[in-house]
């Protein structure tokens, strides 16, 4: 565990960049610092592998303070990624990777055959291994960044907006990537962002500082979209963390109806069963029983259903696996108010309505609540 | 055309002769100002503030006309090639020290903050990333100290023919034969043309991680002399895109 305590920096020219934080942070999960612009992320994380010295505080490392060992020692047990990677463009990306286990003393080919390895880890092409940065995309780039940090199999990582410089695309793939890596490793990681979103779907714990370095709320991401501390957390989470909120409610207890769900082939009476359910529209599907598109009652013919004439069954969500945020998003965009609920083989396990998913939501808070009692 | 060849026997070599004691006294300066140009800039780099003042400095020197460094010198290194080198050598850190400077500075603060981060000290630092990142300007600074060198060394005719080739245009002078004086020219030039190429292709060979086609490095030319403009000036560009 690092535990920051009670730290502040002041550099020479008086800038106050951290002012008396504390912090726990947990192994092997990852812990984010977000806050905006010039509040003291970097020189919080730098604090910890000794880029930048503490003025007044300590840092613990497992109980040990961190200016115990040699600085150096310290650095190469600690991953560390950087924006825009900092990648070395003299070196192939094969020895850029390779960089920590050969200070540490492996020979040439054990580096390389580690770096390769994690080349793939990352999910780089073992065809990129030869070439030299410049050569790279960004998000490439980023990637090498991360392989870089691990190569030496270190137990922390520390990650200074590594995907602030990427498209969202990129971003959301390499932060989907991260937790995938995070599931296998399970490395203890610092992660600093200014972008709350990122913050929020990366960590297990977010600290929000404030300009000036001071500790805002230290708090589980679902802890601060229901609870904010104060005005400055609220305003920092944006306008609407009520609905990013629902991304930590499961789906799993909506009630479905395949009542007004038709396969392509239906005959006059499944129709004629189904409309009876009372619905506007029917869904559609084909004979997978995957989601076709939504019509109204009086529109199907039994054995002339033409698939071009149905209304976009909209994103279908899986029951169980996406959160309310995703049901209510899927109704939300299809055209008829009805999310379409698939299993993990993307086969329709049944419908719901805007109203269902609304009532699906007040029962979550409402338990949530009685949970906070309990907990508090 | 023998005659263009046949040199008078005061100068005691060849024309093959002149070629190499021309060389020796036109690069070795350069290496001498190379290495110790190299420390200078790393303090410059670190200390910011002597950055201006070693800059004066080499400037002033350069502005020294090497007859007045051959007067001072002569009382202590006589009429031999080293008068004749030091102030080459002088001369070459008004290119080099800002070559240097300019290309460790030019390493990205990100580059050199992962280094630091990965837990390279400062000795690793310089010898693995700066110093190799900084190597397109350090040669751009070499080509231009080179040519400027190996056109200069003639000079070293005026204190009793430690010129190399530069002793063929006082002959050519004493034996009323002009051919030596265009002797001396062409393969000054040739020479310079030549040593350019070879950096050039030193320089390909050690960058491979340079883009080959966008942005070919800043030359220093600024820093040069205007009376060392040669022949080989122009065709550097031609000898670059040849190389490449
Ligand atoms: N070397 C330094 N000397 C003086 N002040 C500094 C130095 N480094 C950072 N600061 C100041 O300390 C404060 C915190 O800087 P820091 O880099 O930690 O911010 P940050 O949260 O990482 O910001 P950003 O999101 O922009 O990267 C800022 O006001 C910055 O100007
Ligand atoms: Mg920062």
């Amino acid at each position: 565990m690092i535990r920051i305590d009670s730290v502040t920096k002041r550099y020479p020219d008086g800038t106050v960049a951290v002012d008396r934080l504390s912090l726990e942070i947990p192994d092997r999960s990852i812990t984010v610092l977000v806050g905006p612009s010039g509040c003291g992320k970097t020189t919080t994380l730098r604090m910890i592998n000794r880029m930048v010295e503490p003025t007044e505080g300590a840092i613990l490392l497992d109980g040990a303070d961190v200016r115990q060992q040699p600085v150096n020692t310290l650095r190469r047990s600690m991953g560390y990624v950087i924006q825009n990677a900092g990648l070395f463009q003299h070196r192939t990306i094969l020895d850029n990777i390779a960089t920590v286990p050969r200070l540490l003393g492996w020979d040439k080919r054990r580096a390389r055959a580690r770096a390769a390895e994690l080349m793939e880890r990352v999910g780089l092409d073992s065809a990129l291994a030869k070439r030299y940065p410049y050569q790279l995309s960004g998000g490439q780039q980023q990637r090498v960044g991360v392989a870089r940090a691990l190569a030496a199999d270190p137990p922390v990582l520390l990650m200074d907006e590594p995907f602030s410089a990427v498209d969202p695309v990129v971003r959301k793939g390499l932060q989907d990537e991260l937790l995938r890596i995070q599931g296998e490793l399970g490395k203890t990681i610092v992660f600093v962002t200014h972008d709350i979103d990122e913050a929020i779907k990366l960590g297990t714990m977010v600290a929000v500082l404030r300009t000036g370095g001071r500790l805002a709320q230290y708090a589980p991401p679902a802890e601060l979209l229901s609870a904010p501390a104060d005005p400055f957390v609220e305003d920092f989470l944006g306008a609407d963390r009520g609905i990013r909120r629902l991304s930590f409610f499961t789906s799993a207890g909506l009630e479905l109806t395949s009542e007004p769900v038709v396969d392509v082939d239906a005959t006059a009476e499944q129709i004629a069963a189904a409309a009876a359910a009372g619905t506007p529209y029917l869904l559609v599907t084909d004979r997978d029983g995957r989601p076709l598109g939504w019509s109204e009652p009086g529109e199907l013919t039994a054995g002339a259903v033409d698939p071009d004439r149905l209304l976009s069954p909209g994103r279908p969500f899986e029951q169980g696996r996406d959160s309310l945020r995703a049901a209510l998003d899927g109704a939300v965009l299809s055209p008829t108010g009805w999310a379409v609920a698939v299993d993990g083989t993307g086969k329709v396990s049944g419908v719901v309505s805007q109203a269902a998913v609304g009532e699906a939501i007040r029962a979550a808070h409402a338990e949530d609540r009685t949970d906070a009692k309990v907990a508090g | 055309m023998n005659r263009f060849f046949d040199l008078p026997s005061d100068l005691q070599h060849s024309w093959f002769g002149l070629i190499g004691l021309h060389l020796r006294e036109a690069l070795l300066p350069v290496l001498a100002g190379l290495l110790a140009a190299l420390p200078i800039a790393q303090l410059c780099v670190r200390f910011r503030w002597l950055y201006p003042p070693v800059l004066g400095l080499t400037t002033v020197l350069y502005a020294i006309p090497s007859l007045a460094f051959f007067v001072v010198l002569i009382d202590y290194t006589g009429q031999t090639e080293l008068t004749v080198m030091i102030p080459l050598a002088v001369y070459s850190l008004v290119v080099l020290v800002p070559a240097i400077v300019d290309g460790v500075r030019s390493v990205p603060q990100e580059t050199l903050a992962a280094a630091t981060a990965m837990g390279l000290g400062p000795v690793r630092r310089y010898l693995q990333v700066q110093l190799p990142i900084a190597v397109p300007a350090i040669i751009a600074g070499l080509r231009v100290a080179t040519v400027s060198s190996i056109s200069l060394v003639s000079v070293g005719m005026l204190i009793g023919n430690q010129g190399a080739l530069g002793n063929l245009l006082n002959d050519a002078n004493i034996y009323h034969r002009p051919e030596l004086a265009v002797n001396s020219v062409l393969t000054t030039a040739v020479l310079a043309i030549l040593a350019d190429g070879a950096l050039v292709l030193l320089r390909l060979l050690l960058t491979p991680w340079m883009p080959r086609r966008t942005g070919r490095p800043a030359r220093v030319a600024e820093a040069a002399r205007p009376d060392t403009a040669t022949p080989a000036d122009a065709a550097v560009p031609a000898l670059e895109d040849a190389a490449r």
